[in-house]
């Protein structure tokens, strides 16, 4: 399964990474190299096998529905890059 | 008076502060001393509390000490403790404070572990190394010119060198194991859920397990008590059947061994080979019995974790965008979008963009049947595999890398050669199974280890009989290039 | 253009904000209007390390909202990770219910039509953002954006409707019995405003009589029925529009604005959306028990489908009066208030009729002997509104009394009135004889003299009577 640079340029927007185009030109290369080698799966028998998301057979875990105290803005709000009015400020979207 | 460290087990500090040879803070001092002789040239810990460590120790000599209480334990730097520093050994979160105590950190606490510091590790637990750290690789005790192992590189070589009695790490595919049996010291993956993941920066959620590294298997059962059980943060945690108990019996009688040989004939190296075969030997000699058994899947687990592992680290690592915390940069961008990729472009290394892009790519449009799908499939054969070898044997033996460790720089270009570290360990991961690795010997001088396997929530079968090999083998986890350094 | 020629096809998606007192994944309050970033925590901040804990209230309102639109509740359901960057969205991922959702097919009947429920899906709503600076308000000029986490992890229901809807009107009633369903089980305010309550639309047209569907547009996100009909009768009339011309439908997400009736396209992000769902690997599945959903089930109020039903059946009111009396939980609760001791049929109108509305006014059970005091004769009609009146200015006086003390009873079969009419015809020879010559007519004027006198106090047809019998 080879992977082209514009494969590559794809999927690095979807993940929101910028690649130089040494970086995309050895990424191509090595994802490629691989998913060679995953190609191997291929030759595996499947059929009606179900897929295991969990290797853990546990169900509805939950907790009740009550309120503890939040955490204190200033505490939030000091780990952030940017922060103006409260809040996190980011550019703009568009 | 001031202990050496070097080879120092925990039941041993435990032994010295009971008998008042030495005082909390004399015990953390030495271990102090001892990393600033000889971590220069290790680089086991990104970042030591030294203040800190001291304080916790001088209140134990204050207000008086039991159990465990006072003993030191090294923390891979992927688990968050409250207001200090945690990378998971990544620019992208240099300089992050968590908000909260990781759920193994709140239990080491309680019990009276006094943390040291924090451990070097391959980014966000990708590699198999520690070369992949953004600060500097860890060079191994026994051979500085050589690999600790990875992820948790920091802390296996850590307990091997002296600089911690005790340490936790963790293990997605291996970075437990693989690490210990490159140093030579205890390191034990739990089952799947035995210890709460709260804290633990996520790279393979439905994978990832912390454990502790130690010189001895009793030690490690100590460590275990400690972690181990039911945290109402983690809805994957439940609580053990059992409670860990520390091992005591010196033999092997009605215990049957299996040896996957399909498994074994992936490319094992001579001298781990051999080493591994004495220690089946030995637990023969203890009553033992050894019989040959096939995981023809498992012999594809490799693949299978490559597509799974990524594709979950794909979406863990997305948060880290530079909106709420991490990275500063001096100019983001003047779109949210610029600042997402130079963020993540400029805080993230090579190892962890080429995941995140394999796992993106594997759960793209177009082609999660194909690799993501078919994945978590060769993930139920492997389950069922497993299931089915247990019905016939009591624990799996198999060495836990195929090689000694190698010089650094040897594998940092060829991806898939570094994924081959993780062949044997990784089936174990994906059937959410415990798995030991106790060192059985060496190879050209530098330690092997033996990976026993057995099914969930057996983690006392495994350290029973763990303890059982290792008084039989008799390893010196003392580096010899370690000898009278210090 | 033949807007007969042409059958719309409607199908909605709704979200609704549950009123749990936490989120969805963590104990932060659930609720709206405090200082930003005020209810936050490290998981709901998406800090490296956290794991979501599922809120079990969140889970037991999704499922009393399954029971109540008749679907199926899932033996198993599953939460998955959708993937998107965006700042309001700060683990980059949603937690969301994809192909395993925890409500299956239902439906709910809306005058006569049944209306197919898709699924009800479990997921977390995401932070709201204040574009600052530039063109104020508008994103296109924003200079930055500001990022408030409050609501950021509160739980939400998506409901699915199938495209069975034929028009704004029908879409918009299926909506209203739908939000006063969701407030009469009580898992919501379904206040639009606050957006608790969002709606999208799926709109199409197709040639009446084909079965095949059209090309669809998405309206998003309207905040009141209004805008949203106005807005989906503005994209039925440019579909059809466009076909009618020979032109072609675009797939695309729309926008109405209300001040300009216009209708915009929301710009396309520059990379088509790729979620990449694969199951949530913090989570473990939701398997509700029989007995759980049992319990759940035996808690429902009656809902509003029934009770329109029940209004009209036991009360014999007619269909529009039993619906219009259930246009909300607390409107309906009135009226049967004021109906349990009094006529149904009066209730209603002055239920729905009087203005201001007594629900927010007249205490019910003394709404209901007003109408007793008509219904037996003590008041006529008019003097009802008198009294009122002013019961709205004093809610806590009784009617009765007020009667009493001003002096308001019908003066019917009393020599007062005979009196009176006596005086009228007394002082009026002029319309006495004409009447008599046969100018019949002229009897309203005597009778209006009359009721001149009695204020009001006497009904007017028992004085024309009384009149002619004295003629
Ligand atoms: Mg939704
Ligand atoms: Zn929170």
């Amino acid at each position: 399964m080879a992977i082209s640079s514009d494969d590559v340029l794809h999927v690095a927007r979807l993940a929101n990474l910028s690649l130089s185009d040494e970086e995309v030109a050895r990424m191509s290369e090595q994802l490629s190299g691989i998913l060679g080698h995953v190609d191997a799966l291929a030759a595996l028998d499947l059929e009606g096998v179900p897929p295991t998301a969990h290797a853990l057979e546990v169900e509805n875990v939950t907790r009740p529905d009550r309120p503890r105290p939040s955490w204190p803005r200033d505490e939030v709000l000091a780990n952030a890059p940017a922060a103006q009015d409260g809040a996190f400020r980011v550019p703009p979207t568009s | 008076m001031t202990p050496d460290t070097l080879g120092l087990t925990a039941e041993g500090c435990v032994a010295l502060l009971d008998a008042g040879d030495v005082s909390c803070v004399e015990l953390v001092d030495a271990y102090l001393a001892r990393i600033e002789q000889q971590d220069g040239d290790l680089n086991c810990y990104l970042r030591t509390r030294a203040d800190a460590a001291r304080d916790e120790a001088a209140r134990f000599d204050r207000e008086g000490r039991s159990g465990l209480q006072g003993v030191p334990i090294a923390l891979k730097d992927i688990l968050c403790v409250r207001g200090e520093e945690t990378t998971a050994g990544s620019r992208i979160l240099e300089g992050h404070r968590p908000l909260y105590d990781a759920g193994v950190v709140t239990r080491a606490r309680a019990a009276g572990l006094i943390p040291l510091g924090k451990t070097n590790m391959d980014e966000f637990a990708m590699g198999s190394s520690t070369e992949h750290s953004a600060f500097g690789t860890t060079h191994n005790p026994w051979d500085a010119r050589m690999v600790p192992g990875g992820s948790s590189g920091g802390s296996a070589a850590a307990v091997a060198a002296g600089l911690a009695p005790l340490a936790l790490g963790t293990d997605t595919g291996g970075s437990i194991r693989q690490p210990a049996a490159l140093c030579g010291v205890v390191g034990m993956k739990p089952t799947y859920g035995a210890v709460s993941r709260h804290g633990l920066i996520a790279f393979g959620s439905s994978l990832d397990q912390i454990g502790p590294f130690a010189l001895t298997v009793r030690d490690a059962a100590l460590a275990l008590q400690v972690i181990a059980g039911r945290d109402h943060c983690d809805s994957t945690s439940v609580e053990l059947p059992e409670p860990i108990a520390v091992p005591v019996g010196d033999d092997l009688n009605g215990v049957t061994i299996g040896v996957p040989t399909d498994l074994l004939a992936q490319g094992v190296e001579p001298g781990v080979r051999e080493a591994f075969d004495r220690s089946l030997e030995h637990a023969q000699h203890l009553g033992a019995s050894v019989r040959e058994i096939t995981l023809p899947t498992a012999v594809h687990a490799l693949p299978a974790y490559y597509l799974i592992a990524p594709a979950e680290a794909s979406a863990n690592l997305a948060r880290f965008d530079g909106v709420r915390y991490g990275l500063r940069l001096e100019d983001p961008g003047d779109t949210i979008v610029e600042m997402y990729g130079r963020t993540r472009s400029s805080g993230f290394g090579p190892e962890v963009k080429r995941r995140i892009m394999l796992g993106t790519y594997v759960l793209s449009a177009g082609y999660y049947d194909a690799y993501y799908g078919t994945a978590q499939r060769v993930r139920t054969l492997i389950r069922r595999e497993f299931d089915q070898a247990f019905a016939d044997v009591d624990l799996i033996a198999t060495p836990a890398s195929p090689t000694v460790a190698f010089p650094i720089g040897e594998r940092i270009d060829d991806p898939w050669a570094m994924y081959a570290c993780d062949l044997l360990t990784v089936p174990v991961n994906l059937a959410g199974l415990p798995g030991i690795s106790l060192p059985c010997g060496l190879s050209e001088g530098l330690p092997v280890g033996l990976q026993l396997i057995g099914s969930a929530f057996s983690e006392n079968r495994i350290l029973a009989a763990a303890h059982a090999l290792e008084g039989a083998i008799g390893f010196d986890p003392v580096p010899a290039a370690m000898r009278g350094a210090g | 253009m033949s807007e007969a020629a042409w059958e719309p096809v409607i199908g909605l998606e709704i979200h609704v904000q549950l009123n749990t007192a936490t989120k969805m994944f963590c104990a932060c309050e659930n609720h709206f209007g405090a200082e930003p970033n005020t209810l936050t925590c490290p998981l709901c901040l998406g800090h490296p390390g956290v794991l979501p804990v599922i809120n079990q209230g969140a889970v037991e309102k999704a499922i009393e909202i399954g029971l109540a639109l008749n679907c199926a509740i899932a033996e198993r359901s599953v939460f998955h990770r959708k993937n998107y960057f965006y700042p309001d969205s700060p683990k980059a991922y949603q937690i969301s219910q994809y192909d395993q959702p925890i409500c299956l097919e239902g439906h709910l009947d809306v005058d006569g039509g049944r209306i197919g429920i898709t699924r009800a899906h479990l997921e977390e709503d995401a932070a709201k953002l204040v574009h600052s600076g530039g063109e104020a308000g508008r994103i296109g000029g924003a200079e930055y954006t500001l990022v408030d986490f409050n609501r950021c992890g509160t739980p939400l229901v998506e409901i699915v409707t199938e495209p069975d809807l034929r028009s704004p009107e029908q879409a918009i009633a299926f909506l209203a019995l739908l939000k006063n369903t969701l407030q009469t089980i009580g898992v919501s305010d379904c206040d639009m405003e606050k957006g608790s309550l969002r709606c999208d639309a799926n709109v199409s047209v197709r040639r009446a009589g084909s079965s095949e569907f059209g090309t669809k547009t998405e309206l998003k996100n309207m905040n009141s029925f209004k805008f949203l009909g106005d807005g989906m009768a503005a994209e039925i009339r440019r579909q059809i529009d466009l076909l009618e011309r020979g032109l072609q439908v675009v797939q695309e997400t729309l926008h109405y604005d209300p001040g300009t009736k216009a209708l915009r396209s929301l710009r396309s992000k520059e990379e088509a959306h790729d979620y990449r769902y694969f199951p949530e690997p913090d989570l473990v599945p939701l398997a509700p028990s029989q007995e759980l959903i049992q319990r759940l089930h035996d808690g429902l109020p009656e809902l509003p489908a029934a009770r329109i039903e029940r209004f009209a059946s036991q009360h014999g009111l007619p269909p529009a009066y039993a619906t219009d009396l259930n246009a909300e939980p607390r409107l309906a609760d009135y009226f049967e208030a004021v109906a349990a001791s009094s006529d149904a049929k009066s209730a209603a109108d002055w239920v729905l009729n009087t203005r201001p509305a007594p629900v927010d006014t007249v205490p019910a059970a003394t709404l209901a002997s007003l109408i007793g005091l008509i219904a037996g004769g003590t008041i006529t009609n008019s003097i009802a509104r008198q009294v009122y009146e002013m019961l709205v200015a004093d809610p806590t006086a009784e009617p009765a009394e007020l009667v009493e003390r001003h002096g308001l009873a019908s003066i019917g079969d009393s020599g007062e009135l005979e009196a009176m009419v006596d005086e009228v015809i007394a002082e009026n020879p002029a319309f006495v004889e004409q009447f008599q010559s046969g100018k019949d007519g002229v009897i309203n004027a005597l009778v209006g003299q009359v009721m001149k006198r009695t204020q009001g106090r006497a009904d007017a047809r028992q004085v024309q009577e009384l009149l002619r019998s004295k003629l």
